[in-house]
């Protein structure tokens, strides 16, 4: 068991080479004991004949090719589990540092997790009603869905996170229990207070598992982070019954800490120098929701990320969306302009919301509200472009309600205070007084008989 | 690069433990473990591309390059937890498909092995080394057996049916490069696909037991005894591709388009209404709710040819994004390998692929770690012949048996940044003739399918314009290239109007906006959760075409002689045209009349 290796190679970056290793697996977590005092972790990235390549966790800083000691522990990186992680707070790696001591564990999961077969995928259906207008009706956040905020450095993504966490609930009550799984990847340690404050105030805190690894934390260990915390959600969903929501903050930090391995491997990158396999790297994340037949957990992401220059085609985005299902992205414009939740509506979407809103679920016209209100809002954009050009005087009559439907639709329906929790119907009403400052022959994308319904013109003001 | 070079350098070392292991087995041991990628030393007898067992866990792997005595593996399933020096076994075949009944309705991983029984071994979470057993030796299917003793019988031909599902029968035949005489045959009956089903007298002497069971290995092609020119569309129901950019049986289409543009949509919408007799659906690093999703709708959603459940003529291959990337790159193969066994029984196959690019990166993430030279964005110099020999798997043959087959292929592929001159879309543009470009802006304003109308393009529309004269109507294709043409003016007064507004244009100019409007939003434009506008046939679809263009005409004239397009417009007749997709029901066609007549009607009121 405790054979120890002493033949360090090469140090380069976070990654260690060791000789003479014999005994030992691929992705097998090691102790690494520096100047016999103090070990760190790492874990076997590449081995070959007896040569390991060893990612040390805590950072290489200090480590000679003399001073260390190598110990394969048999086993890969495991997370000890148990009901009892509910409230607590562990670092990047999974040990606990809220001085509570350890985790007296039930059973103990690699953190690489497994892939969930598809057959025995359960399809997400249940909606979450989060009181965020635009969410609710135009990107409707399902249970058991993944749906990222693409935000950018500086836009309110963690107030809005918060908010969804405060307000979720489901139409239907259920007995379930829920709780949240909270994993921090280079963020400041005020951002974690911030969420932590957050939590404690909505008296939820005791439900919460918090990951952290701080932007002061070696970041080889973020690479680790994310997986612990699913590791934690899939044992509280799928082995206690619970409904998890997994916030990710922040993934732009994970996929750098990725980069930033690959290339002191040496390893060919591909756009930007993120390395060619991180989609599939993501995806071992992002997949890790879900809702798996005959069990009554399920695992709610949303991981947060900050597009590098607001860049959406940027690979950190780009990859994401291909992976995720849906994305809700904020907007520096609408910010600027005092727009809370500053969502911007058009390349924001929820791939799940087409099976789980309607009739039985949410309310008969919410599909043609959510389209018609998409499709007036991307006409709202060209007339403004055109009116930026000619003045918005020159405006045809009918352009012109399309610029007061844009303001309105801005100001009151995206607009909503940070502790406004609209209900469904509230927004859906909403939604159909803004479009009846439209002329009901411009609402192409709505059935005759919804419009008859609940089509309002606004007081007989038509052209 | 640096490290790599450094790890190869330290080849000598304690070599006894594994010295020891290799005395246990004849088999070749791991030396190198890199991700998905494994080296084997003592590999010199293994053959190239055969199917190897890796480690104690007996993972299936494929060795992909030998050098010495070592061999590079491909590994299917994940490597955590291998060790150094476990043994490597290898079977002597190449990567291969099993070919028997119970294909069609079933759902399988990359490799083949069918994720229902991957779930009874080892419940929701795939892990390491699970057995899946296909075909199922206790499922017994009944077989009437056509061929006599004295036939004479060679690869391809038909000797055995067994119905496979209500919709398809199965024909069971000699495997190519088989011929003889058939010596013996068993009655009819109840078979396992392990069961000999005839024996044939080979020109050796020998004979060959024939089953149900056959095996062919999936990056070499069926063989067919030729290629037949296209004749035939491949009909969608949907208006934008078949009106528009149709496709061929046995053409080849790439549908590319950024997150969110609806590739898997519109791959969903074609899997389920187009008129193939087989839709193989390959859903390659995709997500995995998405084949979750197919398979809840598909068992509900019936076919508008038989009334059947869809299930009953599709094979799923799944290998998500979380799947290992190896087996994500085989999945292709997989699929087009079964398409072409069904082909060669005379079916016309749909394959879908979702998505290629997630395939290319497959090969891009194992030649990176076979440290390849890179050609562009880090993809190995070999992309684009792997995609050419791909597609070229496509086509409507003649096949060994007599009959004709054909298999259309379809593959999304997702451009990083939604940018098409990346090299994987530029790649595939270059080998096939369909090319249906989805748009963000289209999306973004919820117009699906966002097929673009002005990016995208069929080389089919010549050959198969006999084919719509035929079958539809000798003004199908003259009705089409008008709607285009107002399309296109329609896109360049776009310009203007963005610039200028549209009010100061003139009226038959501001009509050709009215009726662009009113193709966008009453045909290119289609509900997929409509229960009408889902799929709609060719015949509705030309004559919703013929009654844009009556009012379009009409309307002309009218502004010709004067009147003013804004009274023309107060008649809400662009409104009535564009909702006629859902007002009016498929199976309707003299509404269409009537509508001509009410446009007359309310047209006159104005002269």
């Amino acid at each position: 068991m405790s054979i120890e290796y002493l033949d360090l190679k090469n140090i380069s970056g976070p990654l260690l080479v060791v000789k003479g290793v014999s005994e030992a697996s691929f992705e097998e977590l090691v102790e690494i004991t520096v100047d016999e005092q103090g070990t760190r972790l790492g874990r076997i990235m590449d081995i070959s004949d007896d040569v390991a390549v060893i990612q040390v966790f805590e950072g290489t800083s200090d480590i000679s090719l003399k001073n260390a000691r190598v110990r394969p522990l048999g086993r890969p990186l495991e997370l000890p589990l148990s009901s009892e992680i509910l409230g607590r707070v562990f670092d990047g790696l999974g040990r606990p540092i809220d001085g509570l001591g350890s985790v007296f564990p039930e059973m103990k999961r690699d953190v690489n997790g497994n892939p969930i077969n598809p057959v025995s995928r359960k399809y997400p259906k249940d909606y979450i009603e989060t009181g965020i207008s635009a969410i609710d009706v135009l990107t409707t956040l399902i249970r058991g869905q993944k749906l990222p905020i693409f935000s950018g450095s500086g836009l309110p993504h963690n107030e809005l996170a918060v908010q969804i966490v405060r307000q979720a609930k489901l139409p239907r009550q259920e007995d379930s229990e829920f709780a949240i799984v909270f994993a921090a990847m280079g963020v400041k340690h005020d951002v974690a207070e911030y969420f932590r404050e957050s939590f404690r105030q909505s008296g939820v805190l005791q439900k919460v598992v918090m990951f952290l690894n701080l932007a002061n934390d070696p970041p080889v260990e973020r690479i680790v982070t994310p997986r612990c915390a699913l590791t934690a959600a899939e044992y509280l969903a799928f082995e206690l019954g619970m409904h998890i929501l997994v916030i990710l903050t922040d993934m732009s930090a994970y996929c750098e800490a990725l980069r930033e391995i690959s290339s002191s491997k040496g390893e060919i990158p591909s756009r930007k120098g993120f390395p060619g396999y991180m989609y599939s790297d993501l995806a071992s994340i992002y997949e890790r929701a879900g809702m798996i037949e005959g069990r009554t957990g399920s695992i709610t992401q949303i991981p947060i990320l900050t597009m590098p220059n607001d860049d959406i085609t940027h690979p950190i985005p780009d990859l994401t969306g291909y992976i995720t299902e849906g994305q809700i992205v904020l907007d520096r414009d609408l910010h600027q302009r005092g727009v809370y939740p500053p969502i911007s509506v058009l390349p924001s979407l929820s791939r799940l919301m087409k099976d789980s809103i309607g009739e039985k679920y949410t309310r008969e016209d919410h599909a043609s509200c959510a389209s018609q209100l998409f499709a007036s809002y991307a006409k709202v954009h060209e007339v403004r472009a055109l009116a930026s050009v000619i003045g918005e005087d020159e405006l045809s009559e009918i352009d012109k309600l399309y610029m007061e439907f844009g303001r309105a639709f801005e100001n009151e329906f995206l607009s909503q205070g940070k502790n406004e929790d609209r209900p469904l119907e509230y927004t859906l009403d909403l939604g159909w007084k803004l479009l009846g400052i439209l002329p009901r022959e411009e609402l192409d994308r709505v059935d005759d008989k919804i419009l008859d319904k609940y089509f309002k013109p606004r007081g007989g003001v038509h052209v | 690069m640096k490290f790599a070079a450094c790890i190869f350098n330290g080849k000598a070392g304690d070599l006894s433990l594994r010295n020891l292991r290799t005395l246990e087995s004849d088999a070749a041991v791991i030396c190198r473990i890199n991700g998905p990628v494994v080296k084997a030393r003592g590999a010199a007898g293994f053959r190239m591309h055969e199917t190897v067992l890796v480690g104690t866990k007996k993972l299936i792997g494929e060795v992909i390059s030998l050098e010495n005595d070592t061999a590079t593996i491909q590994v299917y399933e994940v490597t955590t937890g291998l060790y150094v020096g476990e043994p490597v076994i290898s079977t002597g075949k190449p990567l291969s498909v099993k070919l028997a009944p119970g294909i069609i309705g079933n759902i399988f991983d990359g490799i083949e092995r069918p994720l229902k029984s991957i779930e009874k071994n080892s419940g929701p979470f795939i892990l390491r080394g699970v057995d899946a057993e296909f075909p199922e030796s206790d499922v017994r299917w009944h077989v009437h057996i056509t061929a006599k003793p004295g036939d004479k019988v060679s690869g391809g031909m038909v000797v055995a049916e067994t119905q496979e599902t209500p919709l398809i029968v199965h024909k069971i035949m000699v495997p190519p490069g088989i011929e003889g005489v058939v010596s013996e045959v068993m009655p009819d009956g109840d078979y396992s696909a392990y069961d000999t089903l005839m024996k044939i007298s080979l020109a050796n002497g020998n004979n060959y037991d024939l089953k149900m069971l056959q095996e062919w290995p999936v990056r070499k092609p069926r063989p067919s005894m030729e290629k037949l020119a296209i004749t035939e569309p491949l009909i969608t129901g949907q208006r934008v591709i078949d009106t528009f950019f149709p496709i061929a049986k046995g053409g080849t289409a790439a549908i590319p388009g950024g997150f969110g543009t609806g590739k898997t949509m519109t791959q969903h919408q074609l899997a389920k209404w187009s008129d193939a007799d087989i839709i193989v659906y390959v859903g390659c690093g995709e997500r995995g709710n998405e084949m979750t999703e197919v398979l809840r709708d598909f068992p509900k959603l019936t076919d508008p040819k038989s009334g059947r459940p869809l299930m009953e003529r599709t094979i799923l291959i799944a290998n998500t994004s979380d799947m290992p990337v190896a087996a994500r790159e085989a999945s292709i193969y997989t699929g087009v390998t079964l398409a072409e066994y069904y082909r060669d029984m005379g079916y016309n196959i749909a394959l879908m692929a979702d998505s290629t690019s997630r395939w290319a990166e497959a090969l891009r993430e194992i030649s990176g770690r076979l440290e390849e030279m890179p050609a562009e964005e880090g993809f190995p110099a070999y992309l684009s012949s792997r995609l050419s020999e791909f597609y070229e798997r496509a086509g409507k043959v003649r096949t060994l048996g007599n009959s004709t087959g054909s298999i259309t292929i379809i593959g999304a592929v997702s451009p990083q940044g939604g940018d098409f001159s990346e090299p994987v879309t530029q790649n595939t543009r270059r080998f096939v003739r369909c090319f249906w470009g989805l748009d963000r802006q289209l999306a973004y304003s919820r117009h699906y399918p966002a097929i673009h109308w002005l990016s995208s393009y069929s080389e089919y529309l010549e050959t198969l314009e006999k084919w719509y004269e035929n079958n539809v109507d000798n003004q199908f294709m003259s009705y089409r290239s008008q709607l285009l043409k107002i399309l296109n003016e329609e896109d360049k007064l776009i310009e203007i109007v963005k610039l200028i507004g549209g009010d100061i244009l003139p009226d038959d100019q501001k009509l050709i906006l009215e009726t662009g409007r009113a193709i966008r939003f009453g045909f290119l434009q289609q509900g997929a959760f409509h229960p009408v506008d889902t799929y709609v046939p060719l015949k509705k679809q030309f004559l919703m075409m013929e009654v844009i263009l009556y009012l379009h005409n009409k309307v002309f004239e009218l502004v010709r002689n004067g009147i003013p397009i804004s009274r023309i417009k107060e008649l809400g007749l662009f409104e009535e045209i564009i909702r006629i997709k859902y007002t009016f029901r498929n199976d309707e066609p003299e509404r269409f009349e009537e509508l001509k007549k009410t446009i007359d009607e309310k047209l006159s009121t104005l002269i």
